[in-house]
């Protein structure tokens, strides 16, 4: 993170740090992570700070959790620039990167009303296929609608 | 070929591979040879709304070769109206069947029911979506007519956005490099998804709400019914189904060779005068249905025909 950036928020002792985060898309990025509901998780937000990769960017720091890297993979639609360090006792012990696979699974619903998927008691997994990554494109695995990434935010399982 | 969901999952070549053992296998339909190559065989039959067409020909089809077919029958009666999930339905089949042709209101419905069994699932319509079988016979019909099915001009008309025959034919004949002028009302057009495909494809593509100015040029017009319900009033409707109907006196411009095709049935949209021309195929293109899915049918279950059928 920029000297800038960590100037805004204090260190942390343990947890998660996702910077490079396009500006704007914090909250969207917390929502994606099942964050935003939380009472109990202290979560610390810079946004639109100056960057120098991004021009703008938001920065978050998640405490005393750990992001799971299948966590953080489901970042890559908002954010697939985004860089991740998870801290223990205020050192940075990894440095971990989101990437894009071919399938988001269970992760959202479809979000077409017509969609077979839309009968809640259907047992199999819901899947959202990436059509295509630039530009990102993602379809519902069954039905083939287009979902946008607003979509998937207000979808999420 | 585990099943046959959309298009997509057909190569170029496995398609006309299914039209030339449907070629083969037109004396097997016309009851003029018997060929119970799918003697032991059993096709479910899972119609969860109405068809009359697609639901004969597979039954029609399977006998044909002699096989034979489980019928959901009324879903008022069956276990869907007690609420059992499609995917429980699915497992039923899985253990009945060795192949199940699905129709079902909901988009999405076949390709979940693939994931859901061991058995080959084909794709007769779900929502809005696919008809892969109506797309092998709307192939089957042009190839017939025009001994050709690639660079032709092809026109696709009517209700192009809920139409899901029309999904499937246009994404097959871009394949083909076929040209494709769609026409219907703005309301009633192409989806978004399926004119970006296209489009990424490089095909050529001309969208109009101009029917009868765009005849002369085309090898193929094909009809499709717009519905009623559709539209927010009867007069709307009206004005509409008025535009995107095809009378005899619209073909004088036609090409002679030009073929004039619809899924059925029809409504409106083409005129009972146009039967009688040379133009109109679309009750040929009914029956082709019976060989189109009698290869298809073949095929996903591992059956060759070389050899039963004479060629």
């Amino acid at each position: 993170m920029s000297e800038e950036g960590m100037r805004r928020v204090t260190a942390i002792q343990n947890g998660t740090v996702i910077d490079h985060v396009p500006s704007g898309s914090a909250l969207k990025v917390l929502g994606m992570l099942g964050l935003l509901d939380s009472r109990s998780t202290p979560i610390s937000l810079v946004m639109n700070v100056p960057s120098k990769k991004l021009d703008r960017k938001d920065v978050m720091k998640v405490e005393d959790r750990e992001l799971t890297q299948e966590e953080l993979d489901r970042l890559a639609i908002i954010a697939p620039n985004a860089s991740v360090a998870i801290i223990r006792d205020y050192r940075v012990a990894e440095k971990r990167s989101v990437v894009l696979g071919s399938e988001l699974t269970n992760l959202a619903r479809c979000s077409f009303s017509n969609c077979i998927t839309t009968n809640t008691r259907e047992p199999l997994p819901h899947r959202i296929l990436v059509h295509s990554n630039n530009p990102l494109e993602l379809r519902c695995a069954y039905c083939g609608k287009t979902q946008s990434v607003d979509d998937i935010v207000n979808n999420l399982i | 070929m585990s099943g046959l969901i959309t298009v997509d999952d057909l190569t170029n070549e496995e398609i006309i591979s299914i039209l030339d053992d449907a070629e083969r296998m037109l004396p097997i339909a016309r009851g003029e040879i018997h060929a119970p190559i799918l003697a032991g065989k059993v096709l479910a039959n899972l119609f969860f709304e109405p068809s009359t067409r697609t639901r004969m020909s597979f039954e029609t089809a399977m006998k044909r070769l002699g096989g034979s077919v489980l019928n959901l029958g009324d879903v008022a009666n069956s276990s869907v109206v007690k609420g059992e999930t499609l995917f429980d339905t699915m497992q039923m089949m899985d253990g009945y069947a060795d192949i199940a042709v699905i129709r079902h209101p909901r988009q999405g419905a076949a390709r979940y029911s693939s994931n859901a069994v061991n058995i080959p699932v084909i794709n007769a319509g779900d929502g809005a979506g696919h008809h892969p079988t109506q797309t092998l016979l709307d192939l089957f019909t042009i190839r017939s007519c025009h001994r050709t099915l690639e660079g032709l001009n092809v026109a696709l008309v009517g209700d192009l956005r809920y139409g899901r025959t029309v999904h499937s034919l246009s994404e097959a004949l871009a394949r083909f490099g076929c040209t494709l002028t769609f026409i219907s009302p703005s309301s009633l057009s192409m989806p978004e998804e399926i004119i970006s495909d296209l489009r990424n494809s490089g095909v050529s593509i001309l969208e109009t709400e101009d029917l009868h100015g765009s005849i002369e040029n085309l090898d193929v017009i094909y009809m499709t019914r717009i519905q009623k319900e559709r539209f927010p009033d009867e007069d709307e409707y009206q004005k509409v189904a008025g535009v995107f109907r095809l009378n005899r006196s619209d073909l004088s411009s036609a090409k002679k060779n030009m073929i004039i095709m619809h899924p059925l049935p029809r409504v409106d949209e083409i005129s009972p005068d146009v039967d009688s021309t040379v133009h109109a195929k679309y009750f040929e293109q009914a029956f082709y249905g019976v060989v189109a899915r009698m290869s298809l049918l073949c095929r996903l279950l591992g059956v060759e025909i070389s050899g039963m059928v004479s060629e």
